[in-house]
């Protein structure tokens, strides 16, 4: 597991910061443009989402470098309220704000793997994999 | 930062060049309605050849733009949208049916050309 970089989001315009990084980091590592879009745009909804719901958080990106496999992973951190139904927020079609409800879903699908972990009042840590192919 | 917003003849012509925010989207979406107001124009097209990440919310700022100006009584029409944009678009769930679009700017605007029957 190589170097971890991070991006702290507490305004609105981290969440353009945050992508720009991830974009850069897949386009370092080899990805192609339309992974590339993949991976910016996930890195977008989840930044998005620590913004509008937990208020502050970071979101974090590591290079997997390993003999079978090569990716990039993002993990999203915050210590906001937490999901208390995590099954609800992965349906399609669920929101609680004014988006289109295709956050969580819509990043599960952008990226190859996908894993949430959330406690009421702790915090939710959503970490997502894009494999190099 | 703030999207310029072109007037040539009875239309409207955007080109998104930057990264958009959410604050810059929303503006936008300010700025385009009350020139379509000031300005009567009948129709409008948004250029999103350079545009590389269009996320649920930029998406659904796009959507209820085109739904606004339509309201008013100006066609909208959006151009250029790239391959991986397009692709990212349809992972995220998002389809953007009722959006009229066209592969470049000039195609859209004989779209609005036809469309409007001018």
């Amino acid at each position: 597991m190589a170097l971890q970089s991070c991006v702290n989001i507490k305004k609105e315009w981290d969440i353009v910061g945050a992508r720009q990084m991830g974009r850069d980091i897949a386009r370092e590592m080899g990805f192609g443009t339309v992974d590339q879009a993949r991976i910016a745009t996930a890195i977008s909804e989840l930044a998005r989402n620590i913004y509008l719901y937990a208020g502050s958080g970071k979101v974090c990106f590591e290079k997997i470098d390993t003999i079978e496999k090569r990716g990039m992973c993002m993990i999203a951190t915050d210590a906001g309220p937490g999901i208390v139904d995590i099954g609800q927020v992965m349906e399609d079609g669920f929101t609680t704000s004014s988006g289109l409800g295709a956050g969580l879903p819509g990043v599960r699908r952008l990226m190859d793997e996908f894993d949430i972990k959330s406690a009421k009042n702790v915090g939710t840590e959503i970490k997502a994999i894009k494999w190099l192919r | 930062m703030r999207i310029p917003i072109l007037k040539l003849h009875n239309y409207l012509l955007i080109s998104i060049q930057t990264e958009i925010d959410d604050n810059t989207a929303i503006q936008f979406q300010e700025d385009l309605l009350s020139k379509i107001h000031q300005s009567g124009s009948s129709g409008v097209v948004i250029d999103l050849t350079s545009v590389e990440i269009i996320d649920s919310f930029i998406a659904k700022v796009l959507g209820d733009v085109v739904t606004m100006s339509d309201l008013m009584g100006a066609k909208v029409v959006l151009t250029g949208i790239q391959p991986a944009v397009a692709m990212t678009l349809i992972d995220l769930g998002i389809h953007l049916q009722n959006v009229p679009t066209a592969l470049n700017l000039e195609q859209g605007l004989s779209r609005l050309h036809q469309e409007l029957g001018e």
